[in-house]
């Protein structure tokens, strides 16, 4: 139980690290420029497939550089060229443009790629158990996940709070059309942005990708969980986003381990009721309702406090 | 009545005239359609359009008339269909005396009681916001039907038999013509009354709110009721279609529920154009006819819609609707002729570049084929094989070609709206 | 008799900063009250306040006689108080005669009603276009407001204020960015439609105020330093300093 435990924190800090790193920049470009960007989630899926592809051409290693720096060259372009030119129609086509770019980059990775999951391996120089917690091995290559992510979010840190750069975002965070008037490029910043952006969400697919699986349909599935995090921290809110996203990346952990069921715990019902929704209920284990339990999350937050945990922002 | 209320009296007579005489012509052309066109393969269309023109107005409701955007609008839709199947199914079991065409209605009660259900706290908040929600739900609703097996049958679903109701005017609805008979009397029901909705003060506040809900608070109105009340209509109506995609299909599955067909119903609204009531009617059936043509022809037709929607958000974000009605001043002032050409000449680099675009995504999706017919790419008539080093390089000219020429031309194109809207401006056709 | 508005002793903070400081302020009914003060003063948060906008942090704000501070902006306008807005706040997409109509519904009782025929409603034709007319945009009345002049938008927004009959109506500088002839106009015509009513009005030009306010009010950040007629404030030296930095020693 103990050994379930600590596997389970550990894999549940490092879900919820890779969900930070993901709804960091989707905050940032959200505060920034009032736009959600729906594809974020897609190009999480890229930098997964140009890192699982580069690998087989170039090594893990060279990868782990030029996919990200590939994802964040397709953000630029998205929004030099996409999201620049939507901007005078208003937020609705903003967001319905991320939203059919989502739709489309699916469609070209399944593709090109196809629709099973991907030989991506774990490069070799990783593959070995780091520790051994009780019976089990914790691989190192989580580890170097974990490391990563940290590494990624205290440099995302020191930028946010020591950089001119980061003054001009922390600024825009809050008050982004202060942030035009005061004189900075601001077309030249919301790229960067979104191109910085974008990069950091490849990267996440990049070191993923071995581990979780790399196929197709992993930006649809990841997509409304990132959503739930944002509303749920609150719109805006970098800390926020930390809070929600170690929260749901526990819990979803947690659940998945768990296999317990109203039925473990209390028996089985009398066979004789039949089917019926409370047998399903009855017989439902965490592990099933674990996918959905970030949208009851979403639920709960929006009855009791819609404006999420931290949110300071209304939209 | 003086002289000067009489032109305008005859205006509105006129006005009145031709406002039922389009609706009128619409019943006509329902009934007469299927004697027209009778291949089983044209009734089939004509049903599933039918069911997606109700969808997609339902829709409408929320996103064009009310500035509602939301993704999960197919969980009315498909909890709709499934009390319609479990209706159907109770009727037949216990001889409860409920004909076959009441049952979109069941499966209106459907949408329209989640909507109830959840609306409240789902109209909390606007835009963005209630965008994501929306897609949170529609998720949860859609993972739980696969959990709840007895209620929604798991991956099967469940299944019906239309014919096992009382039949109604001798009919048993086995038949697909009499299942078209029946969507179309609901599409014209629907239709009349979602277009009657709009003409009463909700309605017209629902507008209010989506132009500027702060201000609304200011004439008394509380948007927040107002958008709840508009949430449950787009239920109700999006309910109704469920049901009679159940009756279609005489079964109902968790895909009813899903993301794609959030999806699709907002590709139709959007596509056909959210500004105007008719828009979604023509989205509709662009869509399903899309839909069901180029599953034919290219394994790809998804990615095919993604890019025609993001063309549309693009360039024409008032979608097909947005941009025919934007012609009409064009046409009252009868300056029209002056971008009829225009169009003609930009047509045809605009057709080598959709080609070009055409022709690269087949090679990509067919390079990976198997050998023989699936490498091959039917160009208007001409072969390409997708493993042919030849086949890219023609893609990669007619793409570049059509887009450089293609800009000159649409520069042309603005010029000549410019001189056809003064002039339409000149003979005071616009405001 | 009961003012039409009294604030009593109301405060409002964001965060550490005090936007308002113990604020005093007494409209009597039917009385037309400027509040003038240079820019940053507050005025239009004091607006916000009273109309529902934003919520006092501390104080208590009555109308007619009525606590009203904590309610929301529509719950507000119900009970007989309405506003327009600096920027100027139509419904752009929707023409002028439905603006105006719009505003007419609430008030003829039809709420939300989904089962009535609007165009049918002869009260409401009758009212939309009595206030068409008030405001001279008849003539306009099948253009998206969107398309309107500047000054038309300001007076269709002044008409969606007037339009739902309440008694006491705030303007938030309705003449900003006018010409001397429409404001000319925008003047006459608010005079002509708040007669018999209350009205509150923020300002910065001072001729409008002068010509048209009863009393007048003078803040200074978040702070009423003078309240009286057009004539007491004029010689205040209070005011005078504020407004001018002459320094009254």
């Amino acid at each position: 139980m103990l050994e379930l435990i600590v596997i389970s924190t550990l894999n549940g800090v490092l879900f919820g690290m890779l969900l930070f790193l993901l709804s960091s920049g989707l905050t940032v470009i959200f505060s920034m420029m009032g736009v959600l960007n729906f594809a974020h989630a897609s190009f999480y899926m890229l930098g997964a497939f140009f890192g699982y592809q580069l690998t087989r051409w170039i090594g893990f290693w060279p990868a782990l550089v030029l996919a990200p720096l590939l994802v964040g060259a397709v953000g630029m372009a998205v929004e030099r060229y996409g999201l620049r030119n939507t901007h005078k129609h208003g937020h609705v086509a903003e967001l319905l443009l991320t939203f059919g770019l989502a739709f489309a980059i699916e469609e070209i990775v399944s593709m090109i790629w196809g629709k099973s999951p991907m030989d991506y391996r774990i490069p070799a120089a990783l593959d070995f158990p780091a520790f051994t917690v009780f019976s089990t091995n914790y691989p190192a290559y989580k580890i170097f996940m974990l490391a990563v992510s940290v590494t990624i979010f205290v440099a995302l840190l020191v930028v946010l709070k020591k950089t001119r750069v980061g003054l001009i975002v922390q600024a825009a965070l809050t008050h982004p059309s202060m942030v035009g008037h005061l004189g900075h490029n601001v077309g030249r910043v919301f790229m960067l942005v979104f191109g910085v952006g974008s990069a950091l969400a490849g990267l996440a697919g990049v070191i993923a990708g071995p581990s979780l699986v790399t196929q197709s349909d992993m930006a649809a599935a990841l997509g409304p969980i990132l959503f739930v995090v944002i509303v749920f921290g609150g719109l805006g809110s970098l800390p926020g986003a930390f809070i929600a996203s170690l929260l749901i990346g526990l819990i979803q952990t947690f659940a998945v381990a768990l296999n317990g069921s109203l039925e473990s715990a209390f028996g089985p019902l009398d066979p004789g009721l039949g089917p019926s929704v409370l047998t399903d209920v009855w017989n439902v284990t965490i592990a099933q309702i674990a996918p959905i339990l970030p949208y009851v999350l979403l639920v709960l937050i929006l009855i009791v406090r819609p404006m999420g945990l931290l949110g300071t922002r209304e939209t | 009545m003086s002289d000067a209320a009489a032109p305008t009296v005859l205006k509105e007579e006129s006005g009145a005239l031709r406002f039922y005489g389009i609706w009128l012509a619409a019943a006509v052309a329902l009934i007469v359609l299927p004697l027209v066109f009778s291949s089983g393969g044209s009734l089939t269309s004509f049903s599933l359009i039918g069911i997606a023109i109700i969808f997609a107005l339902s829709y409408n409701i929320l996103l064009g008339q009310t500035g509602l955007l939301s993704f999960g609008h197919a969980v009315h839709y498909g909890l709709g269909g499934f009390l319609a199947v479990h209706v159907m199914n109770a009727v037949a079991n216990y001889n409860w005396p409920i004909p076959l065409p009441f049952i979109p209605l069941v499966g209106g009660v459907g949408g329209l009681a989640f909507a109830i259900l959840i609306g409240w706290v789902m109209t909390k908040r606007a835009g963005t916001v209630f965008a994501m929600i929306s897609l949170g739900i529609g998720e949860l609703v859609a993972s739980s039907s696969l959990i709840l097996r007895s209620v929604f049958g798991g991956e099967a679903g469940i299944t019906t038999d239309r014919t096992a109701l009382p039949h109604m005017f001798g009919w048993s609805f086995g038949p697909q013509l009499q299942v078209y008979y029946l969507i179309a009397f609901w599409v014209m029901v629907s239709a009349i009354a979602m277009y009657a909705l709009t003409r009463t003060p909700l309605g017209r506040i629902c507008n209010a709110v989506r132009d500027n809900p702060e201000r609304v608070q200011f004439i008394g109105y509380d948007p927040h009721v107002v958008r709840y009340i508009a949430y449950g209509f787009a239920g109700f109506f999006a309910g109704i279609a469920g049901g009679l995609t159940a009756i279609n299909f005489e079964i109902a599955n968790s895909a009813y529920l899903g993301a794609t067909q959030s999806g699709f119903v907002l590709f139709a609204a959007f596509i056909g154009g959210a500004a105007y009531f008719f828009g979604p009617i023509l989205g509709a059936i662009l869509v399903t006819y899309l839909q069901l043509g180029l599953t034919n022809v290219t394994t790809v037709s998804l990615l095919y819609f993604g890019i025609i929607f993001i063309g549309i958000v693009m360039f024409a974000p008032g979608g097909i609707a947005g941009i025919l009605m934007m012609h009409r001043p064009l046409i009252r002032a009868r300056s029209l002729g002056m971008v009829i050409p225009s169009y003609l000449v930009a047509a045809v680099p605009t057709l080598v570049l959709a080609l070009g675009v055409i022709l690269s995504i087949e090679t990509v999706a067919r390079y990976t084929a198997s050998e023989g017919e699936g490498n091959i790419i039917n160009l208007l008539g001409i072969p390409f094989n997708a493993t042919a080093p030849t086949t890219p390089v023609v893609a990669a000219v007619l793409v570049v070609g059509g887009f450089l020429v293609a800009r000159i031309t649409w520069r042309r194109v603005a010029e000549a709206w410019d001189r056809a809207t003064t002039v339409a401006r000149d003979r005071g056709y616009l405001a | 008799m009961t003012a039409a508005i009294e604030v009593r002793a109301v405060e409002k903070h964001f965060g550490n900063v005090s936007i308002i400081r113990d604020l005093n302020l007494n409209v009597a009914q039917g009385e037309r009250h400027a509040i003038i003060g240079p820019n940053g003063a507050g005025k239009s948060t004091t607006f916000n306040l009273i109309s529902g906008h934003i919520k006092p942090s501390s104080g208590e704000i009555r109308l007619n006689g009525n606590v009203i501070s904590g309610l929301r902006p529509f719950e507000i306008n119900r009970r007989g108080l309405s506003r327009s807005f600096q920027v100027t706040n139509v419904f752009a997409r929707m023409t002028v005669w439905e603006n105006v109509r719009c505003a007419v519904l609430w008030a003829t009782g039809h709420r939300y009603a989904f089962w009535k025929n609007v165009d049918h409603l002869p009260e409401v034709k009758q009212r939309t276009a009595e206030i068409l007319e008030d405001i001279h945009l008849s003539h306009r009345r099948d253009v998206p407001a969107g398309l309107l002049t500047y000054a038309e938008q300001r007076e269709l927004e002044i008409g969606i204020t007037i339009a739902s009959g309440a008694n006491v109506v705030m303007l938030d500088e309705p003449t900003a960015g006018m010409s001397h002839a429409e404001t000319e106009r925008a003047v006459a015509l608010i005079r002509r439609l708040t007669e018999g009513r209350t009205l509150v009005i923020v300002e910065h030009d001072m001729s409008v105020v002068f010509g048209l306010a009863d009393r007048i009010s003078v803040l200074v950040y978040g702070h009423i330093i003078a309240s009286g007629t057009p004539k007491e404030i004029r010689g205040n030296p209070k005011v005078r300093e504020a407004y001018l930095g002459e320094e009254a020693h």
